[in-house]
């Protein structure tokens, strides 16, 4: 583990991110599109139909996360990554059509670390449970689709120095191999 | 004869939840505090001082410790003084709808597991259940918002009786090896031991109530909690399962009778954002009665 911590823009540059390995710490400052499970069901049905990610999705972070409402002058009053295991069905087929990173909590499949190597990309980690202050992160936030799904629905964000660490990096080394 | 007014125990969920989502319970606040000053990672330590920020932040600014406010749990203990009617419940879903509204809480609820999965926007229904006792003066209800990465990392096993007690064990340490860094750890795991399939999960939520600075009830599940804890944090998956030496706070275990056949075993994960509380209600149940209320 690497004992500084790299600060990264987004969206990120996929020659940047060939630098990075597992555990290391990094802070996230620009765009991140939230997405879980029930929006997860419907961004693959609309790729299998047109062939290409909708909603400028192309080299962009999915970050899995259902925030809570607005609150305290914050586009959220708390949001903060849900479990990436069950984004697992989706994120091979998102990856290989040009999503660089996701960004949840626990342990990723087989097929996501091999989709990560095959196409350069890696899985972030951050901190469940630590959802009041990563919302000090969030600068703003729309909705941009799936508007009826209410927490679930797909959201741009904007981020600050938002506190992550590698969880598999684009040779498939996972954090979570203790 | 004392009696639970369904009023009553809607004000009570409805004054409890907003503190539930946005205060850390202080036996988990005090829990990683010592977890801060005992931890030997470095980035189990940086993970550590996040929560504790958390919960400075969440608790200063009253906005949910996670974005995952949960589903509602709503359980009453009564004793033999103690009456109920059918409808004890009735105001609880419209309790919790007011309060996920006005504390600006995640609604995490859908219609129906396999038929409907619309969000019912009000993060209703709460679930509620009820325990009899045979003894007098108990009137308490237990409240927890529980997440859902915790609940999904939990497990139910029938274990035979042959298996024992290393059985037990040893499922445990896989469940928290396997599922544990999904439950967002440093974790309380709630185990139930005994009872019928559908008790024993019961079982282990029910555990998950006991305080972190209460100790077991006697000294056998004192023994085993401090072994299962021993060999959980040994098992190096640490503060949000990045590494470390912090993976659970502690353990609770629930015992109970079982079938000469059977020794069934469910562990209910809590995350370290464990929002519960007890909520004794006899002091207002008297109250009630001094006042010539309901009570009779």
């Amino acid at each position: 583990m690497s004992e500084q911590v790299r600060r990264l823009s987004l969206p990120l540059d996929k020659e940047e991110l060939k630098t990075l390995r597992a555990g290391d710490a990094c802070l996230l400052t620009g765009p991140l599109y939230t997405l879980r499970d029930a929006g997860h069901i419907r961004l693959l049905a609309e790729l299998e139909e047109c062939g290409t990610l909708p909603y400028g999705l192309e080299g962009q972070t999915i970050f899995y996360a259902g925030p809570t409402p607005p609150c305290a002058g914050r586009p959220f009053g708390a949001i903060g990554p849900t479990t990436a295991s069950r984004m697992d069905f989706a994120a091979p087929a998102l990856y290989r059509a040009g999503i660089v990173a996701t960004l949840g909590k626990g342990r990723r499949s087989k097929e996501v670390k091999r989709a990560c190597i095959e196409t350069g990309s890696v899985y972030f980690a951050s901190v469940g449970g630590a959802a009041a202050l990563l919302a000090k992160c969030i600068d703003t936030a729309e909705v941009i689709s799936y508007d009826e799904l209410g927490t679930e629905a797909l959201r741009r964000i904007t981020v600050v120095d938002f506190p992550v660490f590698v969880g598999v990096d684009c040779l498939g080394n996972d954090v979570y191999d203790v | 004869m004392y009696f639970i007014d369904p009023k009553l125990l809607g004000d009570v969920v409805y004054q409890a939840i907003p503190t539930l989502a946005c205060v850390l319970p202080e036996d988990v606040l005090a829990s990683l505090e010592q977890a801060s000053q005992k931890e030997t990672s470095p980035r189990g330590q940086l993970v550590i001082s996040q929560l504790l920020e958390n919960a400075r932040i969440a608790a200063h600014d009253t906005v949910p410790i996670c974005q995952d406010t949960g589903t509602v749990w709503v359980s009453l203990e009564i004793g033999s003084d103690v009456a109920v009617k059918g409808d004890v419940f009735s105001r609880v879903n419209a309790a919790v709808a007011r309060a996920y509204d006005e504390a600006c809480l995640r609604k995490s609820v859908v219609r129906n597991a396999l038929f409907d999965r619309t969000n019912t926007s009000d993060n209703t229904p709460a679930f509620c259940d009820i325990h009899p006792h045979d003894v007098p003066g108990v009137a308490k209800v237990h409240i927890m918002l529980k997440g859902g990465g915790s609940d999904n990392a939990s497990r139910v096993v029938m274990l035979t009786p042959g298996a024992g007690r290393e059985a037990i064990v040893e499922e445990v340490l896989s469940c928290v090896r396997e599922k544990g860094p999904n439950a967002c750890p440093p974790l309380i795991v709630g185990i139930g031991v005994g009872a019928t399939f559908d008790k024993v999960a019961s079982l282990a939520k029910q555990a998950l109530m006991r305080p972190l600075d209460e100790p077991a009830p006697d000294e056998q599940t004192a023994a085993f909690e401090a072994e299962l804890a021993d060999a959980i944090n040994k098992l190096g998956v640490g503060p949000a399962g990045l590494g470390g030496d912090t993976t659970a706070f502690d353990v609770r275990v629930k015992t109970a009778p079982c079938h000469i056949a059977a020794l069934p075993l469910a562990i209910n994960m809590g995350c370290s954002a464990m929002r519960r509380t007890t909520i004794d209600l006899m002091p207002l149940l008297r109250e009630c009665a001094d006042k010539g209320g309901a009570n009779v």
